[in-house]
C-alpha cells in the first residue's frame, strides 16, 4: 500500500437527510435526523420501520382507527422556537382512559443536529415546551407526594397507564402502537414534571407552559390555533396579579392609608372655640328653653366643626336641638343630637345602654363669627341636668379611611375569589380534586 | 511540548503524535491502529469504516470547558439499540485528557477517577445509590453497547473489543458519572452535563440544510 498523497481533508461529507423508500407500500420517507432515528413510521401505510436496518425492516404495522389523524404542525415543519431552529420529525398519539372515557394527547418530536431532541405536547388546546430532565428530581410521599427539581417543589397531579395509539415520523428509540406507560405528572406552574416508566427505564422530563400563538409564530402556521379548552395542569393563572402581589399592595395602601391619617391628625388644628355648661329643669315649659351662646370665631379654610355633647343622664335622656349660625351672614346649621344612658342589672348581670358623651361633626364650615342656638329638651318627671358643649375647629375625620381601607380590601378578595375558582379547575381533572368542606356533621 | 514524528509501520504515512500522552492513534490513511512502544510504533489492529454517525463533533472541534481551551483528539464510538454514542477524547491546554460524551446531543464531560471502590459488574442494578467524593449519585441506566472504532489519539490502549458494559449515574445536581466494565478492572468517570452552548465549540461538523 502506498502513502500517495494525503487526502486534503479527513473530514467526511456533509451528512444530509436521507429519502429512502418504504418497503411495505413503495411510499417515500425521509431520515431527517441523519443517524439518530431508530424507528421510522411510514406516513403512507403506517409500517413501523427499523430505520437502522439499511433495508428498513418492518417491525410492526398498525392500522390507524379513527382515521387520518393530522398533525396540527405538519412533519418536516421547521421553527425557531425561543432562539433555536427546530424541525419537527416525529408525531404520536397517546392517550389514558379514566372512567371509560379516552383522553387523547399529541406528542411532537423536535429536532437540531446541534441541540438535539426537544418535545412539544398538545392537549385540547394546551401546549407545553419539554425537554428531558439532566438532573434527577427527588420524590417524597406524603399525604399528597411531591418532587423536588432543581429546587423548586412540583405537586402530584395524576398517575395514569397512557397507551401509544398513533405515530408518524421517526425516533431516536423504539416505538410501537399500543406500547405502555405508566406517566406521573407533578406541577409547578408553569413548569411540569413527568415521570416515565416503561419497559424497564424511567425517563424524566420537565416542560413549561407554551401559549400557542407562540408556537403558531415559531413554525409559520396558517390560521389560528384551535382555543384551549378548560384549564390545564400547569398553565399560569391568567390573572396578571397573584394573590400575593395583591396582599403586598393591600399592605403597601394600608401603611400608605395610615401615614395620611397620621398627616391628618397632624394637621388638622383641632382648636377649641368654646365650651360652656348648662343646667336644665326638667318641666320648663317647651319653647322656654332655649337659649344662645357666645360668639366664637371660627378660622382659617372652611373646615369642619365638631360639636361634643355630655351630661350628667342616668337612666334619664336628654334632647338638644342644636343650631349653628354664623352671625355674619345669617346662615344656619340645624341638628338634632340625644344623649341618652340607662342602666341596670337582670339575670344576665349589669348592663348599661347608650352613653352620656356624644359627638357630631358640621362639614365644611367657612370661616367667620358664630354662636348656637341651643333648645334642651328632657323628660319632665327627672331631675336637674347638667350638660357642657364644647365647639372644636377642624377635628381629623378617621372613618372614611375605614371606607377607603375596606374599599382597598374589596380588589384583594376578587383576585382570591379568582385565584381559588382557577386552582379549583386546575386540580378538578387530577387525582386530588379540591373539594369544599361539606360535611354537615 | 514535543510531537514524536515516526512512520506508520503498515503504510509508511507520517505519523504525528499531537500530544505527548497519547498511546493509542490511527493513522489517517490506512487505519491500521496504532500502539506507541519504546522505541516505534506497533500496529494493534485495523479499524473497519466506522458507521455515519450524526455527532457535530468531530477531530480538532475546539472548545472552551471551566475557562481552559480544549482540543477534540479522538473518540470511540458504541452502538446499542437504542441508537449509538460518542466518546470524545478532548485534551485540555493543560494537557489533561477528559471525556466529552454526546449520547444524542446530550451532552457531558467527564474524567476518569481512580482510587475509588467500584462495585462488579455483577453488583450493579438500576436505582443503586453510590456516594463518590461526597456526592450521591443514582444508577439510571445499564446498558451492554458494541464497540463500533476508534478514531485519532487515545490515551490508552482501546481495539478489538466487543461488547462493553456501562452504567451510567445521575444526580440531583447536574453531575453525571459512567462506570465503564471495558477491562477486568471497571473505570469510573465523573463529571457533568453540558449545554452545547456554554462549550463554545468551533470547527464543528456541517450539516446539509442546516
Amino acid at each position: 500500500m502506498s502513502a500517495g498523497q494525503p487526502p486534503l481533508s479527513t473530514q467526511p461529507a456533509k451528512p444530509q437527510a436521507r429519502a429512502l423508500h418504504c418497503p411495505q407500500c413503495g411510499g417515500a420517507i425521509t431520515l431527517r435526523s441523519f443517524q439518530q432515528a431508530v424507528t421510522v413510521v411510514c406516513e403512507n401505510c403506517h409500517s413501523i420501520l427499523d430505520a437502522k436496518d439499511p433495508t428498513l425492516k418492518i417491525l410492526q404495522q398498525f392500522r390507524a382507527i379513527t382515521g387520518e389523524l393530522k398533525p396540527l404542525i405538519p412533519l418536516g415543519t421547521r421553527g425557531k422556537l425561543r432562539g433555536t431552529d427546530y424541525e419537527v420529525i416525529g408525531f404520536q398519539r397517546r392517550s389514558i382512559e379514566s372512567d371509560g372515557v379516552r383522553y387523547d394527547w399529541h406528542e411532537y418530536l423536535l429536532f437540531n443536529p446541534y441541540k438535539g431532541f426537544r418535545y412539544l405536547s398538545e392537549y385540547q388546546g394546551h401546549w407545553n415546551d419539554i425537554t428531558v430532565c439532566k438532573d434527577l428530581p427527588v420524590v417524597r410521599s406524603a399525604m399528597v407526594s411531591s418532587a423536588n427539581y432543581l429546587g423548586e417543589t412540583y405537586r402530584h397531579f395524576q398517575t395514569a397507564d397512557a397507551t401509544t395509539g398513533y405515530v408518524i415520523g421517526e425516533f431516536p428509540w423504539q416505538v410501537r402502537v399500543g406500547e405502555r406507560a405508566i406517566v406521573t405528572d407533578y406541577v409547578h406552574p408553569p413548569h411540569l414534571l413527568s415521570c416515565e416508566a416503561g419497559s424497564g427505564e424511567t425517563t424524566w422530563s420537565v416542560g413549561e407552559y407554551i401559549y400557542p400563538q407562540e408556537i403558531w409564530k415559531a413554525f409559520n402556521l396558517p390560521g389560528k390555533p384551535p382555543e384551549p379548552v378548560g384549564v390545564f395542569e400547569n398553565q399560569p393563572a391568567p390573572s396578571k396579579v397573584s394573590v400575593k402581589q395583591a396582599f403586598v399592595a393591600f399592605l403597601a395602601l394600608s401603611i400608605f392609608l395610615l401615614g395620611m391619617m397620621a398627616l391628618n391628625d397632624m394637621i388638622a388644628s383641632k382648636d377649641p372655640v368654646f365650651t360652656s355648661t348648662y343646667h336644665l329643669l326638667p318641666g320648663t315649659p317647651k319653647g322656654e328653653t332655649s337659649f344662645v351662646t357666645d360668639v366664637f370665631e371660627l378660622k382659617g379654610r372652611p373646615s369642619n366643626v365638631e360639636v361634643k355633647t355630655s351630661a350628667d343622664v342616668s337612666n334619664n335622656w336628654i334632647y338638644l336641638n342644636y343650631a349653628l349660625i354664623n352671625q355674619d351672614t345669617g346662615r344656619a346649621w340645624d341638628f338634632g343630637r340625644e344623649v341618652s344612658y340607662y342602666s341596670g342589672r337582670d339575670s344576665d348581670g349589669s348592663w348599661t345602654e347608650g352613653s352620656r358623651r356624644d359627638s357630631v361633626i358640621v362639614p365644611s364650615v367657612p370661616p367667620g363669627h358664630y354662636y348656637l342656638r341651643i333648645e334642651p329638651e328632657a323628660d319632665a318627671r327627672h331631675p336637674l341636668i347638667s350638660y357642657t358643649v364644647s365647639v372644636r375647629r377642624d377635628v381629623p375625620v378617621f372613618k372614611f379611611y375605614g371606607y377607603a381601607w375596606l374599599a382597598l380590601f374589596l380588589p384583594v378578595l376578587y383576585v382570591m375569589f379568582k385565584a381559588l375558582s382557577f386552582e379549583r379547575a386546575r386540580w378538578a381533572e387530577s387525582d386530588h380534586p379540591i373539594t369544599l368542606q361539606t360535611e354537615s356533621d | 511540548m514535543t510531537q514524536p514524528i515516526a512512520n506508520c509501520p503498515n503504510c509508511g504515512a507520517k505519523i504525528v503524535f499531537q500530544w505527548s500522552s497519547s498511546v493509542q492513534t490511527v493513522c489517517t490513511y490506512c487505519k491500521s491502529i496504532l500502539v506507541r512502544t519504546d522505541v516505534d510504533l506497533k500496529k494493534v489492529g485495523q479499524v473497519a469504516d466506522l458507521p455515519p454517525d450524526s455527532s457535530p463533533i468531530q477531530l480538532n472541534t475546539e472548545g472552551i470547558y471551566h475557562n481552559k481551551a480544549f482540543v477534540v483528539g479522538g473518540r470511540i464510538l458504541y452502538e446499542y439499540e437504542q441508537g449509538g454514542w460518542n466518546e470524545w477524547h478532548i485534551v485540555m491546554n493543560d494537557g489533561a485528557s477528559a471525556w466529552l460524551s454526546d449520547a444524542q446531543a446530550e451532552y457531558a464531560i467527564s474524567c476518569s477517577t481512580p482510587g475509588l471502590r467500584l462495585p462488579a459488574t455483577s453488583d450493579i442494578r438500576v436505582g443503586q445509590h453510590y456516594n463518590w467524593n461526597g456526592q450521591m449519585y443514582t444508577i439510571t441506566v445499564i446498558t451492554t453497547a458494541r464497540y463500533r472504532g476508534v478514531e485519532g489519539e487515545l490515551p490508552f490502549q482501546y481495539w478489538d473489543k466487543d461488547y462493553v458494559t456501562f452504567a451510567d449515574l445521575r444526580s440531583q445536581t447536574g453531575k453525571f458519572a459512567t462506570l465503564d466494565y471495558s477491562d477486568e478492572q471497571p473505570v469510573l468517570y465523573l463529571g457533568e452535563f453540558v449545554e452545547f452552548e456554554d462549550l463554545k465549540l468551533k470547527n464543528l461538523r456541517q450539516f446539509e440544510g442546516w
